[in-house]
Parts: C-alpha cells; structure tokens; sequence
C-alpha cells in the first residue's frame, strides 16, 4: 500500500518557482531517499506534504498521505494528521527542541494532544518510547532538559516525539548530518530498526550519496526543484542514466589529482610542542574551584613543507581548540608552537605578530566569516597589516587582483560585496585572504564541510593546485574522513583532547591501529561498499 | 538554582555597598553647605559653625559615612536639615504615594502590554498588528504629561469622573485613594505599555522562529497551541528584563506626572530636597531607589532561573 503519493506538485515563492512537475510515491514498510544539492527542494518537498509551507508558499498538484487528499484538508484535519499520519524529524538536533521544556513532557504532549491518553498515562507512554530509541529511564531519566543531552541523544528524542503514535509515514530532513560519524551510523540503524518494526514508510532526505546509498530502497535524485530521475537504489547508482546523478557520484567520491614535493630535510613549517589548552569550568561550591577542562592535552606536531596533513576527531575532541590555539587566537597554558624554526608563541608569552603572517586561516561558514559592509578589496587585503611594509598603490592592487584570480574568480570582482557571491565563491575568497600575504601554512577548519558536492570538488582541486604550485602546507580539519582521504599525505587521529595515532594516509585508511580510528572508519558511510553489499540488507519488494 | 540566587544575591550586596559609597561621597563633594544654606544669606559664621556641629558636618567623612550606615541599617536615616524631622517618616509619607503608584502602573502597563504584543505577533504584518505597531509607535512619541494633561481634561474635567490631582491619603480609604492615583497611572503607564508591547512582539517573533517552534507543529500542536505551550515562555527572558527597569524607572521616575496631579510623591520630594540642599534627605532618597533596583533585579534574576531551565541546572 502506498502511504505517500505526490503527483505534479508544483510550488511558488511568490514569483519563484521552488518545485516542477514533482512525482514520488513510497510504500509501507519502504525508504525512499531524497538527494539533491542545497537548493534543489528537498526540503520544501517535505514541508509540502507536511503543509507547513512558509505563508508566501503557492502549489498545485496533488499530495495523497496513506490514502488522504493533504490539498483538500482543512487546517484542523492537518493538525490531527500531522503527527499521527506523518511526523518528521529535523536537521538541527540542537535547536529542534524547546529548551524549557523536558524530554518526557515534550514526547508525552504528542500522545496527549492528539487525545490518545490522559495525562498520567501519556507520561507512561513517552517513557516506553524514549526506551524504544535507546533512551532508557534508568540511562537518561525523562525529566532531563534538552541542553543536559548529546546531540544525538537529542537526536533521539526529536525520533521518540515523531514515532510516538506509531505514524505511516515518517519524513527525515537530515537528521544525522549535524551528528558525527559513529552517532549517524547508530541513528540510521535506530530509523531502519522502527521501519521495519512499525511498518512504516520513510522518506529520507539527505545530500550525502553513501549514507542514502546503505539506506534506502529506492531513490530520487532532485536538481533544481525537478525529480531528474528515480528508481531502485541499487541499480539507479549501477545505471546512473541522468547525467546529473553521475555528476553527483563523480563529485563525492573526487579525489584531487596532486603532486606533492614534501621537503623532510628542511626546517618544519609548523611545530607544535607539548601544547596544552585548559578551559576554568563553572563553579559547584562558591569557595572551591571546579578543576579545569583540559580540550587540548599535551598535544605535538610536525606539518613540513608543502606537506597537507589531516587531523580528524568527532566534535568536542578538540580539533577547532587546537587549532585556534596554534594560530594563537587563544593562549595555551603549556607548551610552545613555532612557525618556520621560529618561537610564535607559548605559555605565558603572547603570539609574535610579525610571524603572525606565516599561518593563516579558512573557516567552515562562508557565510558567517566576511563583514558584509566592506567591498572584496578590503577583505582580501586586510592581512596586509601584517606586513613590514605593505604593498600600495598599484602593487596592491595587482596582488589583490592576483590573489582572486589564483583562486578562480576575476580582479574585477574586487569592487563587489560579499552577498554578491555564492558560497562556493566565498570560500574561493577565503582562501584568497589566506593567500594574499604568501603565508607557508594554511589551517583549513572544516573549510569545505558547508558545501554541496560539486562545488567541495572544485575547491578541494583548487586547494590541491595551489598547494602543489606554491608549495603550501595544510593543516585540514574535518570530521569528513572521506574528503581528508582525498587531499591529505598524513593523518592526525584525535581524541578528547589528545593524537592517538599519526600516519600516512593510505597507512591510516588501510590499516588503522588505534581502537578509534578503527570505529571511525567503520562508521563512515562509503557509497562502494554498499553498493557492494549483497543484497540481504535491504527490504525486498 | 540555589548557588544562582546566592551568587546574583552576593553581587547584588557589593552593588549596593559600591553604590552607598559613590552616593556618598557624591553628596559629599558637591557645592553648597546645608548650614549656610539653612541659616540664610547674611548669617553669623559662629551661628553657621553651631550649626554644623549640630549636625555633625565637622566630624571627619568616613566616621559619618559608618554613622549613616549604621544608622540605616537601624532604621534611622537621620533628621532632614530643612523639615526638621526624621528623614524616614518623611520618605515613608512618600513611599506610601510612590509605591502604589509604581506597582498601579507597571500592572497597567503589563496587562496592556502582554496581550497587545501577543496579539501583534500571532499575526505579523496583518491589520491589527500593523495598527497596534501604530498605536504603540504614539505611545512612545506622546510626552506623558501631555497625555496627563488630555486626561485631566477630559476625565476629570469634561466628565467629571475623577478629581484633576492631589492625594486625599490612604486613611480616606483604599478605593478612594486609588481612584485618585488612576489617571496619574494611566499617564505613566502608556509609554511604557508601548515600549514593553514592542518588545514583547519583537521576541515572540523571534521565538517563532525557532526550529523547535517548527517541531511542535510537526508535531500536530496548531499555530496558537504552538505560541502558547512553546513560544511564550521562551520569549519571555527580555520581557522579564525590560518589566525590571521599568519598575525602577517608575519609582522616582515620575517627578513630572507627580507634578501635573500635584502628589506627594518620591520624586518631588528628592527635587526639593536637592534645591535646598538637603543632603541628608538626598542621600537617603537615593540610597533607597538603589536598594529598591537591586532588589528588583533580584526577583527578575528568580524570574529568569523560573523561565529558563538552563540557568536552574547548568551547574549540575
């Protein structure tokens, strides 16, 4: 029986067409996944079918949810589906819950606001279903609030509120691409565990092929508001008849070609010695001190020239901390950090700035990082103050013009805002800040994570290139293992705080040593290996 | 929650210590000697010098500042230089006007406020939110003793319903006492009804934007179920604030309208006493405001531990 049923949906922003001629149909008991780059209208399909479109929000079409017309509802009968027939879970576990609520109560106002129970009983009831996704009473008791949880026990709740009433249909936004890798990998066996219990059907939207590719029965590729092609997942990834679907599998698995000249004689680039970064913790007892939170503890490193190393961990590990601390935007409380052979800063000594110029910085939102009140002249050249003396004049101008156009974009765009770009292009002009000053080693936080897959390609050749050509080092951030496969020559593994292992890449992928490196990679998604899989995994037809 | 309220309790102590210090000697340094002053411009400096030995104004300054501050702590504020009476009764006799008055219009400004802000909200960029944004928009533009006066023009005057000022006490009777206190309510009521009707509007909107807002609608809840039950609360955190100052404000705050209805209030008291130099009065006065918006920001701290979860069990 088919419990999601769309036919020729069309929808309107006011004059923007978001969505054309939208076909999907999901049966109980199926996972349909929906992939697609940002903007493709993934996720205002989903709002569609649960008709909570933003105001301006026009359509036409027809949406049919386990037999019943959405289009011919009124708001009343879509409060009572909503819910009950079909519940959703979102991208942001963090936010996706009220804050000043419980857990218990806000699963339990599911079943009593759709007047399956009483209050008493409805309390009764969420505890038995916080149980069914791993959230046991005795574990995490249900008058805990959302901030004293994990996100992806967060995670869990947001799936508890929407299988409470056992739904039909159950849409997923994303819901494990804020999470790491080994919590994504538990809450996609949790969400596959209840399809196949409950008997419900799952509508699971994500942009990330592998996970979508161990998933789900059949797929539906999206490119800007079109369905572009739909079939059983494993022979649409074997066939890949659209030319935009293999666009999307070229660019995900894209590995950047590279010739790295690695100088092992030379003096390091980057050497980091026996660095420690303490957080004070809030207080317990007003006369006594709480012990510090050590995020960064006796950590070391070596990046050499012209050498791209990846360091990984899950968030909280201490990836970001550490690397604030080596480009001394935070003071460590022990050990020392040098640049070229040369003491940039340490404990209890401030950063020396006329070094500051050898390391700079990408960050992950290309959105956040610029001020949008300044033309890209001057926030390309900014780093000139770190300058000596610094370039005026037309030699500035021809370094500006140079830096921009090193990373693909024209001199001409110098005279533009920021919002005048794309994310793509912002991250471009990131990485022309970093370069403008010619430093020997950029540190790259998670610089390519916020970006579609085919944009990420462009930027980690972009990288690649210009590494290769001006014998740059990185230091790459991520906590994608798959994309600092593709660009990095050695790993850095860490956890709570500390490197628990160092090798090659290849060494690190092929034979990790590490017990958590080794469940790292096991909980990787990898588009290869499930299309591999014989096919007992998934749900025959 | 309970190491909270001790902390915010512990700051809020050395403000006021801080505060009686700077007030002090503020009161201190400034020009003109109140027995000079008291004794008139052609006065015998040998009369003026009895004077301020009479009132202690030879003693050395920290030895007054510990008497006035054990004192106060007694109860005793001192005798006013110009009334010649206990400073405390003569800020009682106002407190009892100030206080009701204060409390009278922030329920008024809040009871306005709260229902016009979430009216205005639930229904963003419709009529009658664009008409209570206009509505509000006058509110804060109009001069409140302009509005007093229209006020006392039509209600006291035209209609006759209540008297144009003064203050017959509270021995009158409480109705008649607040009656008389309603249109000088009313007038101190109204901007702040519409700065707090804005605030709360802004934050609820903002909370109704949040993703958690959206799961509740996912979750079946319809749209006011999901502003009353989710929003509200949430929004509340700078409505709470914005109460709290307007309280402080209030109390010594409405000089201008105790002006217009002619009562006995706390601000015309510190206006007089400031004019004649009455120091002590001064002090005490102000003194008394302080520790009224320290123990305001208190209650607002424990309203903020009540709303907000995350400030209840951080430490735990």
């Amino acid at each position: 029986m088919s419990v999601l049923s769309v036919r020729n949906l069309d929808l309107k922003i006011g004059r923007i067409p978001i969505l054309e001629d939208v076909d999907l149909t999901l049966d109980a008991g199926h996972i349909l996944g929906i992939v697609g780059e940002s903007g493709s209208g993934k996720s205002m399909t989903a709002l569609a079918i649960m008709q909570l479109l933003p105001r301006a929000a026009r359509w036409t079409g027809t949406i049919e949810v386990a037999g019943n017309d959405v289009g011919a509802m009124s708001e009343r009968a879509l409060c009572t589906m909503r819910g009950r027939d079909v519940s959703m879970i979102f991208q942001e576990p963090m936010t996706a819950l009220n804050p000043v609520h419980t857990i218990g109560d806000q699963v339990a106002e599911v079943v009593r606001i759709h007047g399956e129970a009483g209050r008493r009983h409805a309390h009764a009831r969420a505890i038995e279903v916080l149980g069914r996704v791993g959230l046991p009473p005795d574990r995490v008791a249900p008058d805990r609030y959302p901030h004293e949880l994990s996100g992806g026990q967060r995670q869990r709740v947001a799936i508890a509120m929407a299988i409470a009433l056992r739904p039909k249909l159950l849409i997923a936004d994303e819901p494990t691409t804020a999470l790491d890798v080994t919590t994504q990998a538990q809450i996609l066996d949790l969400l596959r565990k209840l399809v196949r219990e409950d008997g419900m059907g799952m509508m699971f939207i994500t942009h990330d092929l592998a996970v979508v590719a161990g998933l789900a029965d059949e797929v539906a590729v999206m490119k800007k508001g079109r369905v572009v092609e739909t079939g059983p997942t494993r022979q649409l990834f074997r066939q890949m008849r659209h030319p935009y679907t293999r666009a999307l599998f070229t660019a995900s698995a894209h590995v950047p070609e590279r010739q790295p000249r690695i100088e092992t004689a030379a003096t390091p680039v980057l050497e980091v010695r026996d660095v420690v970064r303490d957080y004070p913790r809030p207080r317990k007892n007003l006369f006594q001190a709480q012990a510090p939170f050590r995020a960064v503890d006796h950590v070391s490193l070596t990046v050499r020239a012209g050498e791209n190393v990846g360091l990984v961990g899950e968030s909280g590990c201490g990836k970001s901390t550490l690397a604030r601390a080596i480009l001394a935007l935070e003071a460590v409380q022990a050990g020392e950090i040098h640049l070229n052979g040369k003491a940039f800063s340490s404990a209890g000594a401030g950063p020396d700035i006329r070094q500051r110029a050898a390391a700079q910085v990408v960050f992950q939102d290309p959105y956040g990082s610029f001020n949008p009140r300044h033309r890209v002249r001057r926030l390309v050249s900014e780093p000139f103050f770190l300058m000596p003396e610094s370039p005026q004049d037309a030699d500035r101008e021809r370094r500006i013009g140079k830096a921009l156009e090193d990373v693909g974009l024209t001199a001409g765009d110098a005279d533009k805002y920021i919002h005048e770009f794309s994310g793509g292009q912002r991250q471009r002009i990131a990485i022309a800040r970093a370069l403008i000053i010619e430093p020997s080693l950029i540190v790259l936080d998670e610089a390519v994570s916020a970006l579609d897959v085919s944009i990420r390609a462009q930027i980690l050749d972009l990288l690649a290139g210009l590494s290769d050509r001006l014998g740059l080092s990185y230091l790459f951030i991520s906590h994608d293992l798959t994309v600092v496969r593709a660009i990095t020559d050695r790993v850095l593994v860490m956890q709570a705080g500390r490197i628990v292992e160092d090798g090659s890449t290849e060494d690190i992928f092929h034979n990790p040593r590490h017990p958590y490196t080794r469940s790292l990679l096991a909980a990787t998604p990898s588009l290869a290996a499930a299309l591999d899989e014989p096919s007992g995994e998934t749900v025959e037809t | 929650m309970t190491l909270y309220l001790l902390r915010r309790l512990l700051s809020l102590s050395l403000t006021l210590l801080a505060a009686s210090i700077v007030v002090f000697l503020v009161t201190e340094i400034i020009p003109g000697d109140p027995a000079a002053f008291m004794m008139g411009i052609n006065a015998d400096p040998a009369a003026i010098a009895a004077l301020r030995s009479e009132l202690g104004l030879d003693q050395p300054v920290a030895f007054r500042y510990l008497n006035w501050i054990v004192g106060m702590l007694q109860g005793d504020f001192g005798q006013s230089y110009t009334y010649r009476v206990p400073v405390s009764e003569l800020v009682g006799d106002r407190i009892a006007v100030s206080l009701p008055l204060t409390l009278y219009a922030l329920a008024l400004s809040t009871l306005i406020a709260f229902p016009a802000g979430v009216f205005a909200a639930s229904r963003r960029n419709a009529p009658g939110d664009i008409a209570i944004m206009g509505v509000t928009q006058l509110g804060v533009a109009v001069p409140n003793f302009w509005f007093a006066m229209l006020l006392v023009l039509l209600f006291a005057i035209t209609l006759q319903w209540f008297s144009a000022g003064g203050f017959p006490g509270w021995d009158a009777g409480v109705l008649v006492a607040l009656k008389s206190l309603t249109l000088p309510a009313i007038a101190l009521a109204l901007p702040q009804a519409s700065i707090l009707a804005r605030v709360m509007r802004s934050s609820l909107l903002d909370t109704l934007d949040e993703d958690f807002v959206r799961t509740a609608r996912a979750k079946g809840l319809s749209r006011s179920q999901a502003l009353w039950g989710h929003a509200l609360r949430n929004a509340l955190i700078p409505v709470l604030t914005i109460v709290g100052l307007q309280f402080s404000f209030l109390l010594a705050g409405g000089i201008i309208i105790e002006n217009v209805f002619y009562l006995p209030g706390l601000g015309r008291l510190v206006f007089q006493a400031i004019s004649q130099r009455d120091l002590i009065v001064v002090r005490s006065v102000i003194i008394l405001l302080v520790f009224a918006v320290v123990a305001v920001t208190f209650l607002v701290d424990i309203a903020y531990a009540i709303a907000d979860p995350r400030l209840r069990r951080q430490r735990r």
